[in-house]
């Protein structure tokens, strides 16, 4: 059993598989829309630490600006249709397209720079993104905000816990996927090469820039959609969605579920999306509560929660 | 000429700010390779708990040394209880149990103080100083000058003192520190009670002009932070420079380009010097062993 379960954690198709059942059961035993709604909310997050991951946890390059990417993508579902007219759906798509843009343009001169010098320039890239939001106020609205007209879909708006809760996790299953083939290519072996030493990738004869600035774009290009989604589903957009905080917690959730573990992605997001929910019951203390569970999981399962549990279950006896 | 001046002093007086949390930076990374985003924490507890202090009747100087006291005690608590029992994670692992502390430090100020904003009576009055038409708040040139005295202190102690050259040496080589019987873990602790200390001074110096409250200290750690790399991560004499650089940025950004846009300018700025320098304006390149 305990090997089968150990199977199931390190197999990658099998972490596919988990979401999909999770994805399945869970509207079975949820007791209300309030529990769909946090899903819903972990899909979405997942989908962009999906992204990061590839970008920290398989090719190795930090970003402490992806809420910029994100806040692109959420922005875009809401400047197209308010002012360029352009349906929801296709503004989706345009702001998706934006942000593998905006980050195959910064990509090439940031991914230059090595370790912390990369993190504060992503960093500085993130925050220009965000003082475009705050500052633009005729186009999104300034520090308040701007709505976000609903999705239509060949005449059917799209509206509703439920029907989010269905979209959201389908695109996150099909996010895993496209993930999943992209680190069995030579694609996500240049990645890992890169990883373990650039040096040595480049002598191998790996194009060095060129993996890195695709896995920066790829990862740009699922924070942008997962930033729409959340836009269309709160039915608002604000700057702090693109925030600096954010980026943080993207990074945090990354790091917590396991840096080049696919489902450590989605356990990361559930963790520090789930968590907040459950500790308003300590009303004041919560913030201290969050600080201390993000340190003690940090120093007892520092290679992240799942690839920590998945060793541990390796190592017992069948 | 005046509003140049204006701009200048505004600017240096920050970016000494900057430069105490981007040296806090340097020392801690230095020595452990550390990233310490609860850097900023140190100088909110710094401002918070001398105007707690300040407020139940102490005289301010000793409750100023209290404040730094408290600092030092967190900042060793920190190493001890979370630094220390990880030091052989990764590095990422090791920013966010910084960033997990930060939190703590945040929650635990704003339940055991409150969420408000407070200040400090300035230490020379609050008329401001005429010099060639500018405006300068006495408490301005204080914070100049109780930077620079920290600065000095801090070249003391490195350059004068055993404790000191054993900080150099471990950040020269930590190997090579512990075969010639240098205890690298006390430096490191050592390291953390220092930076707390001189955050917490800054954050004394500054309350009385920027206000504090129990979450300053994000934005300062992302500052000091930027300062510290546009420096060259590892050199006190780069997050010196760094700091009053990003300080001078702000100010001249805001004063001359637009105020909504300041941080903008300064992080362009910070970019463009990356580009050209991926290093830092003071950081040697270095050569990696494959």
């Amino acid at each position: 059993m305990q090997d089968a379960t150990a199977r199931l954690v390190g197999n990658r198709h099998a972490a596919l598989m988990a979401i999909v059942a999770i994805l399945l059961l869970l509207p079975l035993v949820a007791p209300s829309l309030f529990y769909l709604r946090i899903a819903t909310l972990v899909f979405i997050f997942a989908l962009a630490v999906l992204g990061l991951n590839l970008l920290m946890g398989f090719a190795g390059q930090v970003s402490l600006g992806h809420a910029g990417f994100f806040g692109v993508g959420a922005y875009a579902v809401a400047v197209g249709p308010t002012h360029l007219g352009l349906p929801a759906w296709a503004s989706l798509l345009a702001g998706a397209a934006l942000a593998g843009v905006l980050a195959f343009v910064v990509g090439r001169p940031i991914l230059r720079l090595k370790g912390h010098y990369l993190a504060v320039a992503t960093l500085g890239m993130g925050l220009l993104i965000g003082m475009v939001f705050t500052n633009e106020a005729r186009w999104t609205g300034g520090p308040d905000g701007m709505p976000v007209a609903r999705l239509v879909l060949l005449g059917w708006t799209v509206r509703g816990t439920q029907t989010w809760y269905w979209i959201s996790g389908a695109t996150l299953a099909l996010g895993v996927l496209i993930a999943i083939n992209l680190i069995d290519s030579p694609t996500g072996r240049a990645f890992r090469a890169i990883h373990d030493s650039e040096t040595a990738a480049a002598v191998l004869g790996v194009d060095v820039a060129r993996y890195k600035l695709i896995a920066f774009v790829l990862s740009a290009v699922y924070a942008a959609v997962a930033g729409a989604y959340l836009a269309l589903f709160d039915g608002l957009v604000t700057p702090g969605t693109a925030g600096f905080l954010r980026s943080i917690e993207f990074v945090a959730m990354a790091v917590m579920g396991g840096l080049g573990s696919i489902f450590g992605s989605i356990v990361g997001a559930a963790l520090l999306t789930v968590l907040p929910q459950v500790l308003t019951v300590f009303h004041d203390y919560e913030q201290i509560a969050l600080g201390t569970i993000m340190v003690l999981f940090m120093i007892f399962l520092r290679a992240g929660i799942v690839p920590t549990v998945a060793a541990l279950m390796d190592r017992a006896p069948p | 000429m005046t509003e140049f001046l204006q701009f200048l002093f505004s600017g240096l007086t920050v970016g000494a700010i900057y430069a105490l949390v981007a040296v806090g930076f340097t020392l801690i990374y230095s020595s452990s390779d550390v990233i310490n985003f609860a850097q900023g924490e140190f100088v909110m507890i710094g401002g918070m708990a001398t105007y707690v202090l300040a407020a139940a009747g102490v005289p301010l100087p000793i409750a100023s040394l209290l404040a730094v006291v408290i600092a030092v005690a967190v900042g060793l608590l920190l190493h001890r209880l979370a630094i220390e029992p990880a030091r052989d994670a990764s590095a990422v692992t090791l920013i966010i149990i910084t960033i997990g502390a930060s939190i703590l430090l945040r929650g635990v100020a704003g339940v055991a103080i409150d969420k408000n904003f407070h200040s400090l009576p300035p230490f020379l009055g609050a008329e401001p100083w005429l010099v060639g038409g500018a405006a300068i708040l006495p408490q301005s040139v204080i914070v100049l000058f109780g930077a620079g005295i920290i600065v000095l202190l801090l070249w003391l102690f490195m350059s004068r003192t055993l404790y000191g050259k054993a900080t150099l040496a471990t950040a020269a080589n930590r190997m090579a520190a512990r075969l010639v019987g240098i205890d690298t873990s006390r430096v490191v602790m050592l390291s953390f009670a220092i930076s707390a200390a001189i955050g917490a001074v800054g954050g004394i110096l500054v309350t009385p002009i920027v206000l504090t409250s129990y979450d300053v200290g994000t934005l300062l750690a992302l500052k000091g932070f930027a300062a510290a790399m546009l420096g060259g991560i590892g050199n006190p004499v780069g997050a010196i420079a760094g700091g009053l650089l990003l300080g001078l940025l702000e100010a001249f950004g805001a004063g001359y380009v637009s105020s909504s846009y300041k941080d903008a300018i300064a992080f362009m700025l910070i970019l463009a010097v990356l580009f050209a320098l991926p290093q830092g304006l003071f950081g040697r390149s270095t050569i990696e062993r494959v």
